[in-house]
């Protein structure tokens, strides 16, 4: 069933009667020709770009809850490309070109909302960065926009600007960048795959793999086992934990970051605003809520839920960005677990194992990727060689000394 | 979250810096760089008691070895690390 206005005003006469379940609710079969653990944005995204452009059509996605019930809802659904490096740049700026496309692709209202990604500066430093960063990204081809105190004034008359530790001096603004509701990209994603022939089978966790002769040949589940040349990992979060059941120590350590809702408001945050001077970054939800969060808690957890210290740390941020945030009340709290990875950076890789795909290490920047890592993990599955935009995200970069460390901060996974 | 520091007390976590897992030791300087790859890189992440090393950073300048449920953050021990090998 196609989506459009005139399905909708049809429907609207006929009591909505007419609806139909978005995807089936498979039942696991034997065996396919590749499988997908992991039923969040990037395991959907992956199946989905395998079918479409790859012409696959006997794959599974499996996902031990529900799809969706993972990280794809627990986030703070920015979209942006204004990365440094160059093995970063050209692969978020491809993902966010899928975004600027997806709804069309796959007839699904995600609600892309390109209204821009402002990174704040508060001294000389921070500038010079950001002009670094802007020069670096407008170089890759990517849209940045260097702002003085007076154009954020402009845009964004209540911020704090003459605040005495922290006054703020202008911005870099990619006005590409946004947000996009997050658990309809997981829905869209599921619905799109599944018309093109996609199993997508819940409530089916991996428990082992099948490996022969240093060779994948199929998975073990909850419902049974199921025989598959081909294994594509994208459970991060847990990847250290499903890898390990192939016999891997991965570079990554699972960390909690949370993120906060307030009450409905009014609308008032026009885009996406990020405090340089400390980690803190908010938007406002369609609904009206003012969504944000800052860092992770900063020690191993697969809690997905976090301590009130950071709770405390994110909210300094959000009054010394702008005080009148203090007089929102606070709706709900979550907490994801991520991906850390020794660099910062995500791995779209073989393994040592033949015929298993390793998707992982998103850190906390997931959810922008979810399309490119998709397609760049899709083409890795579907073709065995790396994507043009994601040839740096290797597993062995770590020990080759390529590492791509954004912010360099080392090897340590609780500081990117 | 609290950390039962053996020297300070009870502390709330943000006092301390968290520095990762205890179990990794430092080859020998004339090791392969196979086993420097594994011991600055590669992790075991376990989702379950989880031996750690935490600094305590605003309190006595102590490093520690807490034992901790990464599922819960339930801590079931706090030792000093020096003498842990």
């Amino acid at each position: 069933m196609r989506y459009s206005a005139f399905r909708l005003f049809t429907e609207a006469l006929r009591g909505n009667r007419g609806w139909q379940p978005a995807w089936r609710d498979a039942a696991p079969r034997r065996a396919y020709d590749a499988v997908i653990v992991g039923g969040g944005g990037h395991g959907l995204a992956t199946a989905y770009y395998l079918a479409k452009v790859h012409g696959l059509r006997d794959i599974a996605v499996l996902e031990k809850g529900w799809i969706g019930g993972g990280n794809i809802g627990r986030n703070t659904t920015i979209i942006r490309s204004n990365y440094l490096l160059p093995g970063n740049t050209p692969f978020y700026e491809w993902s966010l070109k899928l975004w600027e496309g997806l709804e069309q692709d796959i007839n699904y209202n995600a609600m892309v909302s390109q209204r821009g990604v402002l990174n704040l500066h508060h001294n000389d430093a921070q500038r010079d960065a950001n002009v670094r960063r802007g020069n670096a990204m407008r170089l890759q081809g990517v849209d940045a926009e260097l702002l003085d105190a007076q154009d954020v004034r402009r845009m964004l008359p209540f911020l704090d600007f003459d605040n005495a530790r922290f006054p703020i001096r202008g911005g870099l603004l990619q006005p590409r960048g946004g947000t996009v509701r997050h658990d309809a990209v997981a829905w869209g994603y599921a619905r799109a795959a599944d018309r093109l022939g996609v199993d997508i089978i819940q409530n089916c966790e991996v428990t082992g793999f099948r490996i022969q002769g240093g060779a994948v040949t199929g998975v073990e589940t909850t419902r049974g086992p199921i025989a598959a040349r081909k294994v594509g990992l994208a459970c991060a979060g847990n990847s250290s934990r499903v890898a390990a059941l192939a016999g891997l120590k991965l570079p990554i350590e699972s960390h909690v970051l949370q993120a906060f809702v307030t009450e409905g408001l009014k609308p008032l945050i026009p885009g996406v605003i990020t405090f340089g001077a400390g980690h803190f970054y908010i938007s406002q939800s369609d609904k009206g809520g003012l969504v944000f969060g800052g860092d992770i808690d900063g020690y191993n957890s697969y809690a997905q839920r976090g301590n009130l210290a950071t709770v405390e740390d994110v909210c300094e941020g959000g009054m010394a960005l702008m005080p009148m945030i203090g007089r929102a009340r606070l709706l709900r709290s979550w907490g994801g677990i991520m991906d850390m990875s020794m660099d910062g950076s995500p791995i779209i890789d073989h393994t040592p194992v033949e015929g298993l795909y390793l998707n992982a290490g998103w850190c906390y920047g997931g959810f922008k990727a979810t399309p490119g890592s998709g397609w760049c993990f899709a083409h890795l599955m579907a073709r065995d060689e790396h994507h043009p935009v994601a040839t740096a995200y290797r597993l062995d970069r770590f020990a080759a000394g390529r590492v791509i460390d954004e912010k360099g901060q080392g090897p340590h996974p609780n500081r990117h | 979250m609290r950390i039962h520091c053996p020297h300070c007390g009870p502390r709330g976590h943000d006092e301390f810096v968290h520095h990762g897992d205890a179990a990794p030791r430092r080859p020998q300087a004339d090791a392969p760089d196979a086993a420097f790859h594994d011991y600055v890189y590669l992790r075991d992440n376990p989702a379950g008691p989880y031996r750690e090393l935490w600094f305590h950073a605003a309190g006595c300048h102590s490093w520690l070895v807490v034992e901790r449920d990464t599922r819960t953050h339930e801590i079931r021990s706090v030792t000093f690390a020096r003498g842990d090998a």
